[in-house]
């Protein structure tokens, strides 16, 4: 071949390269393995939209994506191999240990903040301020006849307050006795039991006072507020002098933790646009608050409400994924 | 002998209560010493009370530690276990693979986003005609007819496409469960020490809860239906290698002395001989195993196999009842559709093996296979035209809709009050006392009386294993939680047996009631318990009193069945003769009949106990605080050593209740004069 015609051919290697390149810039940059990326899918309707908005959007950019449905803390087992690869929604609150275990073993990567906070705390739906009209202050439970409008005739007359799962923590047991209330903590074995224990108290207009956690379906659907209680402090849990009770820690309210992503620590080579855009994905409260609703109380299907999303909001997205 | 000789020879035996045997005298002993402990109290003796502390194993680190070695470094040389635990799970991947493909997602080029369905899936008429095809085949028109209500229900209440994906782990675990119960059984039953090292093993497989060994089999299996697919198999596989060895140990010496005589051998012997010969039994086996599987159902959602039980799941967290309900029942009308089909099957199996078939053309030969071969393609190739034969259509489905969540609201807003009295006066009047009085007891003093009873019942054998199981959950520190779990379970089987047995003492009589009553008791034991759970939240809050009705939903059934079955065995002369003597019909029940369905009755409460022990780590989830807790928690945590032990606690207690109320049933059964049950 002579030297002109390898030139040419040169040129023309470089003119279809660039026509590539231009063609790409256009749409997005190409993803860098058509492995499939495994989400995983749990059984809480938030979860669900967040998890398939970050799928529809790396679909977006031409990744694989595959939905895997798995437990909540089991997945980690899987996160820490690469059999699964990304998780939307690991709650500081109740997911706290189990992400710091995984992370610590170098498998698994903390992606940073999705932009949700968990609010977790005392609970009540509205009709129980006439039978106890200091609250929301907590210092109204603290008075007897309040407590005892929330008895039931085991706990009586002690209120009787319905904890999340043992395995959610929490310190609703040392809160009670630190902040000395007349309470008595019964704890819910899951999710799902502790809200049928409202439906059921709010379908009588029946007096409760729960753990109630958002974003949920539950404050959008029930009228009712949080209990405020002295503001969470890290000195607070740790150091038994600070607070109303000098003696003791845990006298203030729960912490409001942002709920996290994370990934298997693999998916930063094999997928680094993927990698990034995760990191990116940025949902504020209301904005899932209402989405959940839109689903869980007005019977929408959930692809529906994530495409609604997608496509109103593509300023958004793009750029996470540019 | 007839009755009145009987009651004549029971009323000294009534008397001799009172004397003092050397039995009597050592139990008398023991209680008062128990007593004696419990009295004096903790201040006296605080290690009766309390394990000592360097009396105590420290058996969770020990499993924790175990199983990493297992996971991390056992090696066979070539490769590590991991390596070959993953090499099983992706050879269990390759048919289940296939089986999904076929039934829910069609076959695909590609993986994840990007794949193209290259052949859609068998579309949902060639599925209802193809099974009832089969139903027609292997019992008839009313059969055909029963399979394919079952499966028009799913398809009606838009429950196809997760019936599909449960169909297919279903498809799959069962034919490796049955085949590997009936492997292990065979080589149970020909080499004796396999026969005694499994059966502890059996044991163990049928009563550590599933979500004991959840974690591990995820690290060892990796995460995804597989997995799940092989927690099924492990649940449900103990069932058919016991009736197995029971089978191969049933078929009459004549046909194996002919086997012999023909020539056959060893091999020949077992496989065409004793097997064809114990069909029947086999199938039974296989019957446990489809419905143990359809249990998993849920469980199995819980680590990634989707389907059916994942929607009861998601539909209880959304508190949609209805949903719930359908969804549970979809698996209910898979579980009855199967369970027809496999007993229609070996029915005919057995009833065929003597036909001779003349040489016919290959369409002739096998016209079921080519009708269903045709039904196949054809729907396939019209659904490509027609969506509604290839998928069932949105706009047929039907649903409940509100109506469920409604009933509960109704419940609930007018007898909520009556419902919560009821409760608290079983609450604080008999449960909570029952469980203060058990959490009390020294646990020295409670080891030692079972095996004391364990004595008493089946020899220092016996004594042995009930006493060392007792202990060893005293020093692996579960016993408060033990103690709990003992109470829940006791008050549960009390009050099943309270209401099963005058269930079946009602319906024994009136086939067409007991037809109805088994309906439903069948259905309460594949409904999953999810379902009545929430609902019973709503109406009796969290808490002990609404774990133990969803384990009485769940575990009355043998109850109930077991009285009907010893009420009917119960010979009619002996109750000709109880009329003749002039019994009432009160005491023709009491006197006799009862009395002598007493040992059956007693099996009965044994698998009500087993089924109450395992429905614990459900009631876990409602809040209760006993040993289905601890495994629950270790589950959340992947805690690997604490689900194990406490796992086996739960473990412990069901093989000390089954080998004690087995070995009284034997010792009733020998004093009323009955013949030993070749089954028991």
């Amino acid at each position: 071949m002579s030297i002109k015609a390898m030139a040419k051919a040169a040129g023309l290697v470089s003119a279809l390269a660039l026509t590539t390149a231009l063609t790409a810039g256009t749409a997005w940059a190409e993803p860098e393995s058509k492995d499939p990326i495994k989400l995983t899918l749990h059984d809480w309707t938030g979860q669900l939209i967040t998890t398939q908005i970050m799928g529809e959007v790396l679909k977006k950019a031409g990744y694989n994506i595959e939905y895997v449905q798995a437990d909540y803390i089991a997945q980690f087992a899987g996160l820490k191999t690469g059999d699964l690869h990304v998780a939307m929604e690991i709650w500081e609150t109740t997911g706290r240990d189990a992400m710091d275990e995984a992370t610590a073993t170098g498998n698994v990567e903390n992606l940073g903040e999705t932009g949700m906070q968990a609010i977790e705390e005392w609970w009540y739906p509205s009709y129980m301020k006439e039978k106890c009209p200091g609250l929301p202050n907590w210092e109204a439970l603290k008075d007897e006849a309040c407590a005892e409008a929330f008895s039931t005739a085991e706990t009586a007359p002690n209120g009787r307050y319905l904890g999340g799962p043992v395995t959610w923590g929490g310190y609703d047991d040392e809160r009670v006795e630190a902040l000395e209330l007349p309470f008595e903590v019964v704890h819910a074995g899951t999710d799902a039991a502790l809200f049928a224990e409202l439906e059921s108290a709010y379908q009588r207009q029946a007096p409760i006072m729960l753990w109630v956690y958002a974003p949920h379906w539950a404050p959008a659907k029930y009228e009712g507020e949080w209990v405020e209680f002295p503001a969470y402090t890290k000195e607070c849990y740790e150091d038994a002098s600070w607070g109303s009770n000098p003696d003791a820690q845990y006298d203030c309210g729960k912490p409001r933790g942002p709920i996290w992503k994370v990934a298997w620590s693999g998916v930063k080579e094999k997928w680094p646009g993927a990698h990034k855009a995760i990191q990116a994905f940025n949902v504020g409260n209301d904005e899932m608050g209402s989405m959940i609703t839109e689903v869980d109380l007005n019977g929408k299907k959930l692809e529906d409400v994530v495409a609604d999303w997608i496509s109103s909001n593509e300023g958004r997205w793009s750029g996470w994924i540019n | 002998m007839n009755t009145a000789d009987r009651s004549m020879t029971m009323e000294p035996a009534g008397m001799a209560w009172l004397r003092l045997t050397p039995l009597r005298l050592v139990w008398l002993v023991a209680l008062l010493a128990v007593t004696a402990v419990w009295i004096a109290g903790k201040n006296v003796f605080p290690w009766a009370f309390t394990v000592p502390r360097e009396m105590r194993l420290p058996a969770k680190t020990l499993v924790g530690d175990a199983m990493d070695w297992l996971v991390e470094e056992a090696n066979f040389g070539l490769f590590t276990f991991v390596e070959f635990t993953r090499f099983v799970s992706r050879l269990v991947e390759i048919p289940y693979q296939f089986a999904l493909s076929l039934l829910s997602t069609g076959f695909l080029q590609g993986q994840g986003s990007d794949a193209v369905q290259i052949l859609p899936p068998v579309s949902w008429i060639a599925v209802i005609a193809v099974l009832s095809l089969l139903g027609f085949y292997a019992g008839g028109r009313r059969l055909a007819l029963l399979v394919a209500c079952c499966f028009g229900f799913i398809a009606a209440f838009g429950q196809w496409e997760n019936a599909m994906v449960t169909l297919a782990s279903i498809l799959i675990a069962v034919p490796l469960g049955a085949a590997g119960g009936l492997l292990m059984g065979i080589a149970a039953w020909r080499w004796r020490a396999v026969d005694i090292a499994l059966r502890p093993l059996l044991d163990l497989m049928q009563t550590v809860p599933v979500f004991a060994y959840l974690v591990p089999i995820l690290f060892l299996f990796g995460f995804g239906p597989t997995a799940a697919i092989i927690a099924t198999i492990i649940y449900a596989m103990p069932p058919m290698t016991r009736i197995t060895v029971l089978a191969l140990r049933g078929v009459p010496p004549e046909v194996t002395d002919l086997g012999n005589m023909v020539g056959c051998t060893r091999r020949q012997l077992i496989w065409r001989v004793m097997v064809p010969t114990s069909m029947q039994s086999l199938m039974v086996g296989v019957n446990q195993v489809i419905m143990l599987s359809l249990n998993m159902v849920i469980i199995a959602s819980m680590i990634g196999a989707g389907g059916l039980g994942y929607e009861v799941l998601a539909a209880l967290r959304r508190l949609d009842i209805g949903a719930g309900i359908e969804a549970g029942l979809a698996i209910v009308a898979l579980a009855i559709a199967l369970d027809r089909l496999s007993q229609a099957l070996a029915r005919r199996a057995t009833a065929q093996h003597h036909v001779t078939q003349a040489p016919k053309s290959l369409l002739a030969a096998h016209p079921y296979t080519a009708a269903a071969v045709l039904l196949v393609i054809a729907t396939g190739i019209i659904g490509l035209a027609v969506p509604a034969i290839q998928a069932f259509p949105e706009s047929w489905q039907a649903s409940t809709g509100n109506f469920w969540n409604e009933v509960v609201k109704w419940i609930n807003v007018n007898y909520f009050d009556q419902l919560e009295a009821l409760k608290n006066a079983l609450l604080l009047n008999v449960m909570i006392p029952f469980k203060r009085f058990l959490l009390g007891l020294p646990w020295v003093g409670v080891v030692g009386l079972v095996a004391l009873a364990g004595w008493s019942l089946g020899g220092w054998r016996l004594a042995l294993l009930t006493g060392v199981l007792a202990l060893l959950i005293a020093v692996t520190g579960q016993w408060a939680k033990a103690m709990v779990t003992v109470y829940l379970c006791g008050a549960s089987v009390v009050l099943a047996c309270l209401i099963g047995m005058p269930i079946g003492m009602v319906t024994a009589g009136h086939p067409r009631l007991w037809r109805l009553v088994e309906a439903v008791i069948d259905t309460l034991q594949t409904l999953p318990s999810f379902v009545y759970l929430m609902p019973a939240v709503m109406l009796f809050r969290v808490g002990d009193f609404t774990a133990m009705l969803a384990v009485v939903a769940y575990a009355i059934s043998p109850v109930i069945r077991y009285t009907v079955l010893g009420l009917q065995r119960v010979p009619d002369n002996l109750i000709e003769a109880g009329k003749a003597s002039g019994c009432t019909n009160w005491q023709l029940m009491t006197k006799v009949r009862l009395k002598l369905a007493l040992p059956e009755i007693m099996l009965g409460i044994n698998q009500t106990v087993m089924l109450a022990l395992s429905m614990l780590v459900i009631t876990a989830l409602v809040g209760t605080r006993d040993l289905g807790q601890e495994v629950y928690i270790a589950l959340t945590k992947a805690d690997t050593g604490r689900g194990i032990v406490a796992g086996l606690a739960v473990a412990f207690i069901a093989i000390i209740a089954d080998r004690l109320i087995t070995a009284g049933s034997r010792r009733l059964r020998a004093r009323l004069g009955l013949q030993e049950e070749a089954g028991a």
